[in-house]
């Protein structure tokens, strides 16, 4: 069997503060894999790690931060044995990144050719004109009207669903094999979100894209994703195929997750609340980071950390109640 | 002063905002952002305003606080303009509606403590001993399920839920009849939304609270909410019972939305509606019907003729494919 496009291996990333005293473990034993045309959904409240989680697979975390262990083994090469100047050909040409903001992700003195031609010129030195026709087309394939005109405007002169419809754009200009995408439609209004993710959709089709989904949103993940992620205070709690998850979830927290989002099938049900406050990462609970918010708390949970409990075809939960009595 | 009657009633309550260019600031265009529209809020009962940014929904409710002065139209509170109140009178309006807001951590002032935000609203309306002080302030935090210790603490010792607790407190101060709740969970993280809505929810049933709630959440706006009003572009395009419009929208805008909202399951299958294109400017917004530049059933009639609010299947809705009569 050929091996997985992405594979994640025991990964963890801490952050050290200056004088080594506090550790903050942002990402800890997180292991998955990923295939061509897959996509998985990391899902998670603030502060558990998601974002660090993307920011390591692309290594481009801010200096505070050192991935202590693991690997991440992307088309079959270690990314984390890599040289900074091998790293800077892989980002934007093999595995691309979709942030939250586009009007932070875009730079507002350059114009939109420029901005979507530039990894082009860099990654695949073309010249201007060529890199500048590949633009107008890339703009046109993320549904950009009259991109002839618009590679000469200014990001301020687009709305916020076109800015990040460019963004887009720009991720896909050389035909990278991940896409990875940081709440990519958390700033966009209800109706452009749904524009959004059905664009996305069809590059991953065509592209034959992998796609990681950073996201605090179950509904996105249903859209979505194949794989869901479930990430609790560094951690991966549960991971496993959507349908799978959403109808038999094994570890608490999700469970309790999914049951805390209102339906519009069914609005005048009560919400089931998680009480408490996701942990301080700095000094997490000992045992299970979940057992202070968990209903199903056994002795157990309060002294030892639950390894990852096989449930099935890949999917695997981190919970003292899935594994064996 | 009715008793049985709306507790807020608005009737074609407009607001427009001059957009003022060139050398002397002349207004040169006005920015529709609420036109017209009309609704009623029952005692005890959650209205919620559901639409997209810039549909209006927060001018509506900075209306209802009185931040703005309508530009047209009027709203009446118990039965009362609020347009004929005296100094006393608004004073005793702006009691009774009290504001939650989105960000909990723009909301509060980081150099007051518990105590003093909560107790702020109080000592400036109402005059209360020091013991009369301290009860309520236990009991406004009981109310929202705080600890007695937190009115000694500051606003960063706390979590965003917990600080949306304590604006709740502070909007609760002066026993308000109607609370306006702008986004008030939209800040906050997955597992505390549940935690604030069910508060609410106990809220009002507790005081006999009424709530204007506004949220681009359908479903939590679906969940909170008795009645809704959907609006586009400074208009109510469909309103009338919650579970009624979010099981079967009529009007296509709120359909694309409904649509639009994301699955709770992978298996919930829903009709994709993929809406062209955005929301067009309030400066100019077109003719007809709002709506007709991006409607997938769009009809001639509706570009020239701009639809009423017409009564169908137990709610109202503003669009050409119910009005049967031409």
């Amino acid at each position: 069997m050929a091996s997985p496009l992405l594979q994640v291996k025991d990964l963890a990333t801490h952050f050290v503060s200056a004088r080594g005293t506090r550790v903050v473990r942002a990402v800890n034993e997180v292991s998955f894999e990923l295939d061509s045309g897959e996509t998985l959904g990391i899902v998670g409240e603030s502060g558990s790690g998601k974002t660090t989680l993307a920011l390591s697979l692309l290594r481009l975390l801010p200096p505070a931060a050192r991935i202590v262990s693991g690997e991440i083994l992307f088309e079959g090469e270690d990314l984390l044995k890599k040289s900074d100047v091998e790293m800077r050909r892989i980002r934007g040409k093999r595995i691309a990144m979709i942030l939250q903001d586009p009007m932070a992700s875009l730079n507002p003195l350059f114009t939109i050719g420029d901005q979507v031609a530039e990894p082009i010129r860099v990654h695949e030195h073309a010249k201007r004109a060529n890199a500048w026709s590949r633009a107008r087309d890339l703009l046109k394939a993320v549904r950009i009207s009259a991109p002839e005109t618009r590679v000469n405007e200014y990001p301020h002169q687009m709305s916020g669903g076109m800015r990040q419809r460019i963004v887009g754009a720009i991720a896909i200009s050389c035909e990278p094999g991940l896409l990875i995408a940081d709440e990519p439609t958390t700033s966009l209004d209800v109706t452009i979100q749904a524009q959004y993710l059905r664009l996305l959709r069809d590059l991953q089709r065509t592209h034959h894209l992998a796609m990681i989904f950073i996201t605090h949103n179950l509904g996105i993940v249903a859209k979505m994703c194949d794989y869901v992620a479930v990430m609790y205070a560094g951690r991966i709690v549960e991971l496993g195929p959507v349908r799978r998850i959403f109808n038999a979830p094994a570890h608490p927290y999700t469970e309790a997750l999914l049951a805390s989002i209102p339906r519009l099938t069914d609005p005048s049900q009560r919400l089931t609340a998680i009480e408490g406050q996701p942990p301080d990462l700095a000094a997490p609970p000992p045992g299970c980071a979940f057992h202070p918010r968990c209903p199903k708390m056994i002795p157990r949970c309060r002294e030892e950390d639950p390894p990852g409990f096989s449930e099935a075809d890949r999917h695997t939960a981190r919970c003292w109640l899935q594994g064996p009595q | 002063m009715s008793t049985n009657g709306p507790l807020l009633e608005a009737r074609d309550l407009t607001k427009l905002f001059p957009v003022k260019r060139g050398l002397f600031n002349k207004a040169q265009d006005m920015v529709r952002a609420v036109d017209g529209i009309s609704f009623t809020i029952s005692p005890g009962q959650t209205f919620g305003l559901v639409g997209e940014s810039g549909c209006g929904k927060t001018t509506t409710a900075k209306l209802v606080l009185l931040l703005e002065q309508p530009t047209g139209g009027d709203i009446r509170f118990q039965g009362q303009d609020l347009q004929t109140l005296d100094g006393g009178g608004l004073r005793d309006y702006r009691r009774s509606v009290q504001a939650v807001f989105q960000d909990p951590f723009a909301s509060l002032n980081p150099r007051m403590r518990v105590r003093a935000i909560i107790v702020e609203p109080l000592v400036t309306n109402e005059k209360l001993d020091g013991g009369e002080v301290k009860r309520r302030v236990q009991r406004l935090l009981e109310l929202v399920g705080l600890p007695d210790r937190s009115a000694d603490l500051f606003p960063h010792e706390f979590s965003g839920g917990q600080r949306q607790r304590i604006a709740i407190a502070r909007a609760l101060a002066l026993s308000p009849k109607l609370v306006v709740l702008d986004e008030p969970v939209s800040a906050l993280d997955v597992s505390i939304r549940a935690q604030i809505l069910n508060l609410l929810r106990d809220l009002q049933a507790q005081l006999g609270l009424s709530y204007l709630f506004i949220a681009h959440d359908l479903a939590a706006v679906a969940h909170m909410s008795h009645t809704i009003a959907v609006m586009y572009l400074g208009k109510i395009v469909e309103t009338g019972d919650a579970e009624t419009i979010a099981k079967t929208p009529k009007h296509p805008y709120t359909q694309a939305l409904f649509s639009a909202a994301l699955p709770t399951h992978p298996d919930e299958q829903r009709e994709e509606i993929i809406l062209p294109g955005e929301v067009p400017s309030p400066l100019r917004p077109p003719t007809g019907c709002r709506f007709h530049p991006r409607c997938p059933q769009v009809m001639p009639r509706c570009s020239a003729e701009e639809p009423r609010l017409l009564s169908v299947d137990g709610r109202l809705a503003a669009c050409h494919l119910y009005d049967q009569k031409s």
